[in-house]
């Protein structure tokens, strides 16, 4: 992997470009009932079946707001240290389409309900110093269009107006992106931030959440050039796949002495590449105005404190506080990434583990354990209490690091407690001098031509030394003890 | 600012209504009369003056999250033109 | 039983009560009115078995010792409102044969104060117009003619002009009526009938369809200032599916009646002696003015200084607001749907080409060009500015006086096609407009004839809320102007 402080830079046949990103990120608000109406907000369904009268744009239905949408995009502005409009106010946003059933999408345009604030992501986890700060230009809540097929039927299109008028926030992030990973580190961790606020539940595989993605480039230190935005991208690997193909496309047509077309593009997954969207003269007159069946929106004191006592710890105040644990960096941001990890680990840590050795072992063994199973942590096999017990037993030296290992495959394999694997398997790591001395003395017995290097300064045989005792004890003398006796016998 | 049939047409479209070479050259006129008219409004010193957002000034209520509709597909289907399979049909849409 | 039909609503009620005639002897009699006034083309539908149906209820109700305000009272409902199961078409091609599913919260609030439905009255197309010619169904005769022997055919006056022609015919006791820059006013005034459009917010949006949102308010028609404190009683109230209703009791308007004016002052505004007014309107302005001042009032000079503009804007605002709601007839969810030429684009436009008359698609027009890219500023942002001013004027004004009295509108009624030039018909408002664009209640009385034998109206306008003000003022004028003419029956 590249240094990631390193400069994105793309070669073209004249020279060096950079390419300018920014995102605008429809994430849907988890909420039980739509933006503006009753109807409920459930994925997948039968057809119009979750669409009321105002949905379906009947002649004299009128949009009352939902408080909770807007209290879901208020704390998620709070999550992105940004502005918390008092005043804000819904536009209309009139375009036609068989998806817009009232011929306009209620949306804030001049006055939105959160302005600037700022995201922080690192490019590499394990280096402090790629920190970055990305700028949010403003988040507004929308309403979701619905939903054409067109592969029903050979002459016509079906819409489904299921989906339509569920709350969206359009966060909107400044041009301070400069590279794929930027862009791919950015959304992640968005999506984190969202997920621990659970304004959104971030899947993207059922349209959660969706990247406009606009794209320019330019020569380092130049003005920023034209830019394109590609509409609907669901994926971080395709958001990044936009931004590659997307530069090096401007840059060619660039080179080549063309110009760039402001416009509305479209990924195509299976083709790898963006296309012009059937270009409409009219697609940049949206006629916005504020919309006159709902009055300015104003909130008050109490709303706004409750918005924020109810914000949880968000994943860098968690992840500063796990390092200050003695968490190395590189495990504290693994165990915060996510939030269902983070709070798993919370409660390893109320369970009594020690931080550090906790978070080894769930970043190795339980992370390993769950790869291999194909589970998340959700549905971990093991609870975090469970998990303290098998930790304690290894911190007060009851079994060894290799012991706890197999104990941890049978609570895999067979569930039980750690104590009781331990006790039932005789698996009680041993101190007992006699003992060992006895396996030690056997050892160097057999093994004359080893004892003999070792002491003309092969040093470097401790350890088969260590290793062999510590088979022949079958892992349970306490390594410590080994180490000593070893060292004493060894002169 | 006086409008010609070229903007007619743009804004016919914007609006999506469908207009002949005819309605076109009569709607030019009618229309530079209105804007000619409502153009007055420019008299107006309005300087330091904040357009009118509510006409009772009153502040947005909000409604909780509690679903109360919808599962009245009948209802949202029975008057359109052409429903099929629980879906309003609509001309094929390219995109 | 004839002379039923030429009772007030409150006469009905009582007279109902009393015992004097049942509820089926009042509904067949409005009934057989109605079918027997076919020439003056007011109902688009007629419900003769609605009107039956809630006379029975009442008359069991009755019985029962279980009666409601509007017991036995039938009305006829604009068809800009919701009625469920019944044809709903705002007067416009593109809604022919809707039946709405949903009944609009005034329409339901009458219901269930006890009212049945004689039929659906004649409109202007989506409330567009002042004069009912540019109604899908054609235009509604006026049951008055002039008195100078011919026969012309004269306009009741419009949007509201098959509510007006309603019932200064006598084919409906009351009516529900829209007033979005004078819709039940003007039509008012040309019948020689009352009607009151209250505060911005008193009666709820809900089901009605939509042409100018911020400007929309419905009100009832009636005989009588009384049968219009009546009707409002039981249409105006909060509604939480309306985001800009009122969260406010409403007031006991009936109860509240007073003509005695003693302590009130009565605003003169100077600004509303225009060029071109016949001296008859003036001359009966003046004999109001007189009226008040007997009953107790102290008439005052008042300056409304930016009345001039309210006109033209009213005429960026309406349409700006009325392009972006009409955008929902688009052929796909109910209405008309025209297939066109060229896939949804074209069954779009072709839809609304033959859907909206020639009225309807100026309206759009000056809407979508005042919204449009580059003109936001200048035309719609400087009319909301112009509009701030014009509600600060009538503010100014409340300080020196309590309700404001001028003309109704410039004219007497004008015969049928007499006015083809738009902004010759939009003049029709100049009185009535400033009270809508600064949502205050207000109300056109009849206060005479004038040398053709035309009703004229007088206008009050109030301060918010205080629609008591506007009935006590407009009861004052009636019980001195002592207007008792009727058209003769013709048709
Ligand atoms: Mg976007
Ligand atoms: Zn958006």
């Amino acid at each position: 992997m590249a240094d990631a402080n390193a400069p994105y830079r793309i070669k073209g046949e004249t020279g060096e470009w950079e390419v300018v990103i920014g995102l605008e990120v429809h994430a849907q608000v988890v909420s039980d009932a739509k933006l503006f109406s009753g109807a409920s907000t459930k994925f997948g369904a039968e057809p119009n079946t979750q669409v009321s009268l105002v949905d379906a744009a009947m002649p004299g239905m009128l949009p009352v707001p939902n408080r909770e949408c807007i209290r879901q995009a208020v704390r998620t502005g709070m999550a992105l240290e940004a502005q918390i409009n008092r005043w804000s106010r819904f536009d209309r946003k009139n375009y036609f389409y068989a998806d817009l059933p009232q011929g306009y999408q209620i949306s804030q345009l001049y006055h939105p309900l959160v302005g600037e604030g700022t995201i922080h992501v690192l490019l590499d986890e394990k280096d402090e110093d790629s920190a970055k700060a990305i700028g949010i230009e403003r988040i507004h809540v929308e309403q979701d269009a619905g939903k054409l097929m067109h592969d029903q039927h050979p002459t016509m299109s079906y819409v489904d107006l299921n989906r339509c008028g569920v709350a969206l926030m359009e966060i909107v992030s400044k041009p301070d992106m400069r590279s794929p990973a930027e862009a791919g580190a950015y959304l992640r961790k968005l999506r984190s931030i969202l997920r621990y606020v659970g304004s959104c539940d971030g899947n993207m595989e059922e349209g959660s959440m969706r990247a406009d993605v606009n794209v320019s480039v330019r020569r380092p230190g130049e003005q920023f050039g034209t830019r394109t935005e590609t509409k609907n991208v669901n994926s971080v690997r395709f958001v990044q796949a936009v931004i590659e193909h997307e530069a090096r496309r401007q840059i060619e047509v660039l080179e080549e002495g063309g110009q760039i077309v402001q416009e509305t593009r479209l990924w195509d997954p299976d083709k790898g590449e963006t296309r012009t969207l059937r270009s409409k003269e009219d697609a940049h007159d949206y006629r916005y105005f504020p919309d006159p069946d709902l009055l300015p929106l104003e909130l008050d004191e109490a709303f706004l404190d409750e918005c924020r006592s109810s914000l949880p710890e968000l994943p860098d105040a968690k992840r500063q506080r796990f390092e200050r644990l003695g968490i190395t960096p590189y495990n504290a941001s693994v165990l915060t990434a996510e939030v269902e990890t983070a709070r798993w680990f919370d409660q390893l840590l109320e369970a009594g583990a020690e931080p550090k050795q906790a978070a080894n072992w769930v970043v190795a063994e339980l992370f390993g354990a769950l790869n291999r199973r194909g589970e998340t942590i959700d549905n971990a096999p093991v609870s975090p209490s469970q998990a303290a017990e098998l930790l304690g037993l290894v911190a007060d030296g009851t079994i060894s690091g290799t012991i706890a290992k197999q104990v941890f495959e049978v609570m895999l394999s067979e569930g039980g407690s750690a104590a009781g694997i331990v006790e039932a398997r005789g698996l009680k790591q041993t101190s007992d001098i006699g003992a060992i001395d006895t396996e030690i003395d056997r050892i160097l017995a057999a093994n004359i031509d080893k004892v003999e290097q070792y002491k003309a300064g092969k040093q470097q045989l401790f350890g088969f030394f260590v290793g062999q005792t510590m088979k022949a004890m079958q892992g349970k003398a306490n390594p410590q003890v080994v180490n000593e006796r070893l060292k004493a016998k060894l002169g | 600012m006086s409008v010609d049939t070229r903007t007619v047409r743009h804004i016919a479209r914007l609006a999506r209504l469908k207009m002949s070479d005819a309605e076109v050259e009569a709607m030019v006129p009618e229309l530079n009369n209105i804007l000619g008219w409502v153009e007055q409004l420019g008299e107006v010193d309005t300087d330091g003056v904040e357009p009118l957002t509510a006409v009772i000034d009153q502040k947005l209520r909000l409604r909780d999250d509690i679903v109360t509709d919808g599962g009245i597909r009948d209802a949202v289907l029975v008057n359109a033109p052409d429903a099929q399979h629980g879906f309003f049909a609509v001309p094929k849409v390219i995109e | 039983m004839s002379d039923l039909t030429a009772k007030t609503i409150a006469e009905l009620r009582d007279g109902f009560r009393a015992g004097d005639f049942s509820a089926r002897e009042i509904a067949s009699a409005f009934n057989d009115a109605v079918a027997g006034a076919r020439a003056l083309n007011a109902y688009t539908v007629e419900t003769p078995e609605d009107a039956l149906a809630s006379a029975d209820a009442a008359d069991q109700a009755r019985q029962a010792g279980e009666l409601k305000p509007l017991s036995g009272v039938p009305v006829g409902i604009k068809d800009l409102f919701a009625t469920v199961g019944v044809d709903t078409t705002s007067g416009s091609n593109i809604l022919k044969g809707f039946k709405p599913p949903y009944e609009s919260t005034v329409s339901a609030n009458l219901r269930s104060a006890g009212a049945g439905m004689l039929g659906k009255l004649n409109m202007d197309e989506f409330a567009m117009g002042s004069s009912n010619e540019t109604s899908a169904y054609g235009p509604v005769i006026s049951p008055w003619k002039r008195n100078d022997g011919g026969n012309a055919a004269l306009t009741p006056g419009g949007s509201s002009g098959g509510s007006a022609a309603a019932v200064a015919a006598g084919i409906a006791p009351g009516v529900t009526g829209t007033d979005t820059g004078g819709s039940i006013r003007q039509p008012a005034a040309f019948t020689g009938i009352s009607g009151i459009k209250p505060t911005y917010g008193r009666c709820s949006r809900w089901g009605i369809v939509a042409f100018a949102s911020s400007l929309d308010q419905a009100g009832p028609m009636a005989r009588s200032v009384r049968d219009c404190a009546i009707m409002l009683e039981a249409m105006a109230g909060f509604d939480p599916k309306d985001s800009t209703s009122l969260d406010l009791p409403v007031p006991q308007w009936e109860a509240g009646l007073s003509s005695d004016l003693r302590g009130k002052r009565v605003g003169v505004p100077r600004e509303y002696r225009i060029d071109g007014v016949p001296h008859e309107i003036n001359a009966l302005w003046d004999r109001g003015i007189e009226w008040l001042r007997d009953a107790g009032a102290e008439p005052v000079e008042i300056s409304l200084p930016h009345t001039k503009y309210a006109l033209p804007t009213y005429y960026i605002i309406a349409p700006a607001e009325a392009s972006s709601n009409l955008a929902r007839y688009d052929g796909v969810r109910y209405g008309l749907r025209e297939q066109g030429e060229g896939g949804l684009e074209g069954m779009y436009a072709a839809t609304r080409a033959a859907g909206f008359g020639a009225e309807v698609k100026r309206r759009i027009m000056i809407g979508t060009y005042v919204l449009s890219a580059g003109f936001y500023d200048a035309y719609f942002n400087k009319a909301q500015r112009v509009r701030a001013l014009i509600k600060q004027d009538f503010r100014n004004a409340f300080e020196q006086c309590d309700v404001i009295l001028t003309p109704t509108a410039p004219s007497a009624a004008f015969g049928l096609g007499e006015k083809k030039d738009p902004l010759a018909m939009y003049l029709n408002d100049v009185f009535a407009v400033p009270a809508s664009l600064a949502g205050l209640p207000a109300m056109s009385v009849p206060g005479g004839l004038d040398s053709q034998g035309l009703p004229l109206g007088l206008h009050l306008i109030g301060r918010e809320l205080d629609e008591q003000g506007v009935l006590n003022a407009g009861l004052a004028i009636e019980e001195r102007a002592g207007f008792t003419a009727r058209p003769g029956k013709w048709w």
